[in-house]
Order: C-alpha cells, then structure tokens, then sequence
C-alpha cells in the first residue's frame, strides 16, 4: 500500500491541497487559480484576501481527495506548509490541516514553504489510471546547491541532505519574480511578467542593450535586482527631459529589451549558481520556484557541466504537491507536529 | 521638509535621520515611481533605528517585519493590492496598533484607510542618480 499524504497551501496568493503517494507521485494537485474551481466559486477569486483562502480552502481539499480517486480515511497524514507568508493567510491552512489530522486521528507534518519548493524537483505527475509508475529519475546527488527563484523569493541554499540546509545567499532589494513584473509593467505588458518576457525573449537580442549584472562582490553569493529593474526603467523612459513610456519602442525595441534584461538576469543566477557550487562542493543543483519555469533559465542551465534539477513545469509555482511531498519525508524521520502548531512569518532559513 | 539626494547612501541617511525623532505608533505613507528608491528609504529607516534585518521589498508578499531596532517597522507595499478590502484582511488596522513603525509603499492606493497624522514622503527621480525627497507630516 503505498502511503498518500495530503498536502494544504495557503502562505501566498494559491489555495492548494494535493495528494501524493510515496513522496513523490502525484495523484493530485489541485490549485485556486485552474480555471474550473473559478466557475464553480462565482468567478473571480480576489487575489490577495485570507477571505479567499477560507472560502477556497475546503472546496479545493474536495477536489483534490476527487481527483485522486481517495477518501479522507486513506489518507496517512496531513502536511501543511504553516512558514513563511502572511499569518492571516497562514492561519486558514493550518487550522484546517490541524482540524483535519485531529478528527481523522492521523499524524499532522509541518513544511517550510521555501523548503519544499525545493522538494518539487522529486515530484513526478501520475497518470490518470495511476496504473503504471513513471520511471523515477535518478534523485539530486547531495550536496547540492538549491535556489529557489519566484515573486516573492530569491535565494541559494547548501543542502547536505534533505532535512539539513543551510541558507547561503538571498537578494539584498527585490526578488527575481518581481524584478519581471515590474520590468513587464514599464513595458506595458500584463501581469503576471515572467511568461511573457520569456516568450518575448525569446524573438529579441540579448546583446541588444548591456544592462548592469549586479554581483555584489567577489564572493557573494546574495543577489539584488532592484538596480537592474531601474536601469530598464530609464533605458525605456529615456534620461532627463526626455519622458517616453513603452508604448513609443517598437515590438522588435520591446522584445529586444525583453531579451537584454532576461540575458542579465539569467547571467546572475548562473554565475551565483556556479560560485555557490565552488563554495560548498556542490555534486548537483536543485531549482525551485515559479521562475524555474523560464525557458531562457533552463536552456541556460543545460549548457552547464553540472547535473541540474528542476521540477515539472506544473511544479514550479506554488501548489500543495511540493508540500506532501517534502510531508511524506518529515513523516518517515517521525518529524510530527503538535496540533498547537503555528503560523510562522518568516522561513526556518531566514537569515540570522 | 524637502530634500535632495545624490546617492543612494545619502538617501538612505535621509531617512535614518528621520527614523531618529519617530515614535510609536507612526504611520509613513511612502510615494514614488518605481525605481525612485523606496524601498532604499525604508532601509534607511530600519538602519537608523538600529535595526540589522535585511530590508526587501515587500511587493510580492505584502508585509515584511524587522523586529531587532529601537521600534518595530511593518513594511507593506499596496503595489498588488486591488482594494482597501485586500489591504485590510492582511490586518493593517493591527498593525497601525502595534506601537511600532508602520511604512506604506505605494500608499495612495489604500488612501482612505490612513490615519490622520500620516506622514507622507513623497520620493521623485530627477534624474538616474538624484531624488527629490519631500516630508510632509499631516498633524
């Protein structure tokens, strides 16, 4: 009998919950933003509110138990990602994993939300028959060098093992993610920017403009983006007196300011990668987060002579899947949380 | 009061000198373009309260805290926000009676749910390096 745990999300703007089996098959994963959970809660989900979370979060546990063809009673224990993000947001997964895990009388698993972004690379999607297992990929060879890149995050971990990591550098201003939505907003493009500077990326010239690549130092391995951003904002405005927006550039100005800025962001993660990999003896890297979906990030990282992990793209941004998954770990090592558990703002890896 | 910076240091003692005369209990509502340096002020801020937590921007996740200077700052940053409604289930009416610091990025946004004695702080970018820095306190 395989073990399935079942995963709740609600640090940031996602309500998610899925069911995984073994630590690593998917069975499920179900998220607020997919489209028919939308239909069947009068449309619009407000994208910020701990309102929505209250209001999403037994729905999508529902949906994700359906999914998954499972009962409540099946399930083997209950992991909740209770740090880091806002408390009100918090509070509405972790009091219904912690409801949860009291009346089925099962175990209930604190997961660090950063931490199991990192764990989404061991995740692998079952199909629908859940007949046949996928053929498990060869897991990280450890050490290794985690980063987990997205809005709200942007840092580099030294992972000995699984359960012992190490934060070893983070940004300093703005996170990677938000770097691409603000750029995305000075060019008049929607939200959220990643994708759509990624595929505008993909038809400009990184060479087109040099863009400054903040290194902060020899051997630092924190990162900052805030300066990059500022410096796409008067290539496009134009310096003093000279007030243009995005709408005077033309597609090919837009995609090639697109290209130049992803080539510089791009080039900061590698190189950061690269000395994070020197420092701590790195044998593979292991990426997470919304931004490891970026197809300019991953053509990158194939070229280098390291083995590189990165989750499925369904993987990348926030869903539950990562917390059962990281679960099913902690609850092997008998890592159980008491039902007094709290909300935590900030990541166990914070900086000191 | 207005000021002129021509650093990002000097804009960060700018507000470091402000931070010196704040009390508990104040609410900063901070404005600017992007790239005008805000969230450079708040670090600013939390230096000259001889705070030593990593100063981010608190775009994506709304509200950073940094509890090791002479007051606690709430950093929040309405740039997402759709609505007063948002910003008030993230618990700002708490946060204003926390006693400590409370800094607003992008405050117009959430205009109506300021207090009274607000200090506004009004950060414009006269040119790559220069910024305009213009404290208005309300009371």
């Amino acid at each position: 009998m395989p073990m399935l745990i079942l995963g709740i999300e609600s640090t940031c703007d996602e309500t998610a919950a899925a069911v995984v089996a073994d630590g690593v098959r998917v069975l499920s994963s179900t998220i607020t933003s997919q489209v028919q959970l939308h239909e069947k809660f009068r449309g619009v989900v407000p994208e910020i509110a701990s309102r929505a979370h209250i209001e999403n979060i037994l729905p999508v546990i529902n949906q994700a138990l359906e999914s998954a063809h499972c009962r409540l009673q099946e399930i083997d224990a209950f992991a909740i990602a209770h740090r880091p993000g806002l408390i009100g947001s918090l509070l509405v997964g972790v009091t219904a994993a912690k409801t949860l895990a009291w009346t089925c009388a099962k175990p209930l698993i604190a997961v660090d939300h950063v931490h199991a972004h990192l764990y989404s690379v061991n995740l692998q999607p079952a199909d629908d028959q859940q007949t046949s297992l996928v053929e498990p990929a060869s897991p990280p060879a450890l050490p290794a060098v985690g980063l987990v890149v997205s809005g709200g995050h942007t840092a580099l971990y030294h992972l000995k093992s699984w359960t012992d990591v190490t934060l070893i550098g983070s940004t300093i201003d703005d996170a990677v993610g938000e770097a691409y939505d603000k750029v995305a907003a000075i060019l008049g493009l929607s939200y959220p920017g990643g994708p759509i500077i990624d595929q505008l990326a993909q038809q400009g010239d990184p060479n087109a403009i040099r863009f400054p690549r903040s290194l902060l130092g020899r051997n630092s391995l924190d990162f900052s983006f805030s300066g990059l951003k500022t410096s796409v904002l008067y290539h496009v405005r134009g310096h003093k007196g000279r007030q243009r927006d995005a709408s005077s550039l033309s597609q090919q100005e837009i995609n090639n300011v697109a290209a130049s800025f992803q080539s510089a962001c791009i080039d900061v993660i590698i190189k950061k990668l690269l000395r994070a990999r020197k420092q701590v003896g790195a044998r593979s890297i292991v990426i997470g987060g919304g931004v490891s979906a970026n197809r300019g990030l991953r053509s990158a990282l194939a070229g280098l002579d390291i083995p590189v992990h990165l989750p499925a793209p369904a993987y990348c941004t926030d869903n539950a899947a990562m917390t059962a998954g990281l679960g099913y770990l902690l609850h092997n090592l008998g890592q159980h949380a008491a039902l007094d558990l709290d909300a935590i703002p900030f990541s166990q890896f914070a900086a000191p | 009061m207005i000021y002129r910076s021509r650093s990002i240091a000097q804009t960060e003692s700018i507000a470091a000198d402000l931070a010196s005369t704040l009390r508990g209990g104040t609410c900063i509502a901070l404005e600017g373009d992007l790239g005008a340096g805000k969230t450079q002020f708040v670090r600013g801020l939390v230096r000259g309260l001889g705070a030593t937590d990593r100063v981010t921007s608190p775009t994506f996740v709304l509200l950073n805290i940094y509890g090791t200077g002479r007051l606690t700052v709430y950093h929040l940053d309405a740039y997402r926000v759709h609505g007063t409604d948002d910003f008030q289930t993230i618990g700002f009416s708490e946060l204003l009676e926390q006693n400590g610091v409370v800094v607003v990025e992008w405050a117009s946004r959430v205009k109506s749910l300021l207090p009274p004695d607000t200090i506004d702080i009004q950060l414009t970018a006269l040119s790559p390096r220069i910024r305009e820095i213009r404290i208005t306190p309300r009371a």
